[in-house]
């Protein structure tokens, strides 16, 4: 080459790299996706202004201001100006325990014959222990306690009155000055009105299953006063989201699922419908949330946004991940006993069995479109394999299904060996397993309630499974679930979810043998040849 | 070699940069798409996917000017297959490469392409890389497939076409590569695909315009 040649192969080179060093910026701010989520910018708009506010100060009301002698009176104070309230209250779910739908003729809900693998059944609301959590006075479903939900003070309604009524009558001064006492505290109960509180809705939904966190994997009293990184939502210190303001509600029905119910029929935006209730993400954050171009936006058609942004549940307290009720009925000393594990949660309770829980739970994932199939009393199992008590529903081919996160909760429960079908004990009272720990009388009291239900009087145990969807505690973004723990041949958290080709998880592994061998083919007859031109260099010189 | 050489202008500015980015996106493609593919981790899934995705969309608005340029400039005539010689350049890599014969076919200006190499270099442009963009665009496109009209079509068939694509290019890079150091020095054949300017035997006929760049009137020597 001469030195023109020279000169003009540099600049050549130089000219090409420039022109390569163009793509770089564009393909660097394509991978980083700096640009602002148009996601969030829309649910930021949509959430602006967001303090509560109201017409009325509840303090002031005259109906709020006698003394109150019962909660019968109190509803009525309540009802005396929400003329519609109790009847509307009354057709909810939340009173009634039954859902809207029935499945193949059998009535879904707690009241009805739906199971679960925790305390199983409400044996048509007539275990107590259960109405705890129903929201009428003292565990009767007569008068709505409307404070339940809309007082901002918390008082023990099942003592309160007890005690007021046992004071207000003694002639001891000391014992009268309490009974005022204790009425002032259940006026300024009656008097601190507003919408439901976390604090509120709390007191049943982080309790579900008897105790905090037992039920659901993304629902505990942690979230009574989240950080930002339990729920970016609810966070105290940022958007202070209370339930409501996803589980928007009218005539006091509250947007969400029930059994077979979906939360939601239609996928749509506030832009689409301004009235539409903000139960899903899409309602505020649309369905191509992420910036741009990212790839995020092409799975919203296939993937939840729970499931990415949703990457562990229970991160701050531990959620029950296994009930063996056939341990339970152990004596120590012939005396019921309970024994904590290392992390002070309730391993072993003589009247419920052996336990295990655990923190910061990887979900499992199943197609899911919002809808529920629930195992009933009614329904034949077959005690061979593990019985689903309830299982998503949804298929790869289904439009309205995603990948959804579940909390899987298993266990042992009794089913009837005869009738085939999971039975009901009664667990609290006199009759309940919990005081006598003897099975064969709690089934055949729990199965009494359930008359239409034969019971043999044979019982065993059967292995179980109840799954519940994980939609709170949705993770800032950056600890959000990265692309690498699905797309990966080993270990993908998505590594049973059949339907969908995934890169990265799925392949030919006949087209790698084979494509791995003509590139490793290639190389070697490269080699050899290049071996052999070496070898027989001399030759040509001859 | 004994005879004496000369320095033809063998590639233009157009298909050297064409050439090398080519060459570029192809081997940044078969990085990142092998990550993909879950063969290996090297830039991170995420950073694979941008790369691979962007880099695709490049090479596909990039090839449509490549073959824009080999109909105008009618340089397509370099890829018309012919059966002539083309035992003799087998024979020549099998055998007479070893016995340091001269190659059969020199490079000509205007017979770039040895018979092998036409055949190899058709197949590449006109079947294997246009089958591996319509593939990675399709793959690509996958979720506008309803608003596209394409019905019918599985990611997994797709996905694993993409991939034997990929496999066919890597195994012709290997061999492409190998074949650069088969030149009168090893390095001959890369040389000449960065500076235009190729080796050739003296006796090769050549047009006179052919020696000289088209900005430098002066003939050139070794």
């Amino acid at each position: 080459m001469n030195r023109q040649q020279g000169i003009a192969a540099r600049k050549a080179i130089v000219v090409m790299l420039a022109v390569m060093a163009l793509w770089l910026p564009m393909g660097v701010s394509a991978a980083d996706g700096k640009d602002p989520a148009p996601g969030r910018v829309m649910a930021r708009q949509a959430t602006i202004g967001q303090e509560p506010w109201t017409t009325t100060d509840h303090s002031k009301h005259a109906a709020l201001q006698k003394q109150f002698g019962n909660g019968n009176e109190i509803t009525a104070a309540c009802l005396a100006c929400h003329s519609e309230a109790g009847e509307q209250f009354k057709q909810t779910i939340h009173w009634t325990w039954i859902g809207d739908t029935t499945q193949d003729g059998k009535v879904l809900g707690k009241a009805g014959d739906s199971l679960n693998n925790f305390c199983i059944s409400t044996k048509r609301m007539n275990d107590k222990s259960c109405q705890d959590c129903h929201p009428g006075w003292n565990g009767k479903t007569e008068e709505i306690n409307c404070l339940n939900c809309h007082s901002q003070k918390k008082v023990n309604w099942s003592e309160v009155f007890e005690d007021y009524n046992a004071f207000a009558q003694s002639d001891d001064p000391e014992e009268k000055e309490m009974a005022r006492e204790i009425q002032t505290e259940i006026q300024a109960a009656a008097q601190s009105i507003g919408r439901p509180t976390r604090q509120n809705c709390g007191e049943c939904h982080f309790k579900g299953g008897g105790g905090d966190g037992v039920k659901h994997g993304d629902l505990d009293t942690s979230l009574t006063k989240p950080n930002k990184s339990l729920d970016v939502h609810m966070a105290a210190e940022g958007r202070n989201f209370e339930c409501t303001r996803c589980h928007t509600t009218v005539r006091h029905q509250v947007a969400g699922r029930i059994y077979s119910k979906p939360a939601a029929t239609a996928r749509k935006s506030l832009i689409q419908d301004d009235l539409t209730a903000k139960i899903t993400c899409e309602a505020c954050h649309g369905a191509t949330p992420h910036a741009n171009g990212h790839k995020a936006n092409d799975h919203t058609d296939k993937v939840a946004c729970q499931s990415c942004h949703v990457p562990e549940f229970a991160r701050v307290l531990p959620t029950k991940m296994n009930w063996d009720w056939s341990q339970a009925g152990k004596l120590k000393d012939g005396k019921p006993y309970k024994e904590k594990g290392p992390d002070g949660t309730l391993d072993y309770m003589t009247i419920k069995g052996a336990m295990t829980w655990a923190k910061n739970v990887r979900p499992e994932y199943a197609w899911f479109n919002g809808t529920m199939k629930t195992l009933t009393v009614k329904d034949r199992i077959d005690p061979s394999r593990v019985v689903a008590v309830n299982e998503p529903m949804g298929s790869p081919d289904d439009s309205n299904a995603r990948i959804f996160p579940f909390k899987v909760h298993r266990g042992k429960q009794p089913y009837d060996k005869v009738n085939k079908n999971i039975v009901a004990p009664m667990l609290s009272g006199d009759d309940g397993y919990w005081k006598t720990l003897d099975w064969p009388r709690a089934i055949e009291k729990g199965m009494a309630f359930m008359a239409d239900v034969p019971y043999s009087g044979q019982f065993d145990f059967v292995a179980t499974s109840y799954v519940l969807p994980t939609t709170h505690m949705i993770a800032p973004r950056e600890n959000a679930v990265a692309c690498v723990q699905c797309h990966v041949r080993q270990g993908s958290r998505l590594a049973d979810i059949a339907g969908v080709y995934m890169p990265g998880r799925d392949r030919s592994r006949l087209l790698d043998i084979l494509g791995w061998i003509a590139v490793f083919g290639g190389v070697i007859g490269v080699g050899l040849h290049g071996l052999g031109r070496v070898f027989t260099k001399g030759r040509k010189k001859e | 070699m004994s005879k004496h050489m000369i320095n033809i202008y063998l590639y233009t500015r157009y298909e050297r940069l064409w050439h090398w980015l080519q060459a570029a996106a192809i081997i940044l493609l078969l990085l990142t798409g092998f990550e993909i593919h879950g063969s290996y981790a090297l830039f991170g899934f995420e950073a694979a996917v941008a790369v691979h995705n962007f880099v695709g969309l490049a090479w596909l608005i990039a090839f449509a000017f490549f073959v824009f340029w080999i109909f105008t400039t009618g340089e397509w005539r370099q890829y018309i297959p012919t059966t002539k010689k083309l035992l003799s350049v087998a024979r020549y890599y099998g055998y007479g490469i070893f016995r340091g014969q001269a190659h059969p076919v020199p490079k000509r200006i205007d017979a770039k392409h040895n018979p092998l190499q036409r055949l190899t270099y058709l197949g590449l442009a006109a079947f294997l890389l246009p089958f591996q963009m319509v593939t990675g665009f399709l793959y690509w496109g996958y979720n506008a497939w309803a608003s596209w009209g394409v019905n019918g079509l599985s990611l997994g068939v797709l996905a694993v076409l993409h991939t034997l694509g990929a496999f066919c290019i890597l195994t012709f890079l290997v061999i492409h590569v190998y074949m650069t150091t088969t030149g009168h020095s090893l390095s001959a054949h890369v040389r000449a695909m960065v500076s235009g300017w190729e080796a050739v035997p003296e006796d090769t006929p050549i047009e006179a315009w052919e020696l000289a760049q088209p900005k430098s009137p002066t003939t050139s020597e070794t």
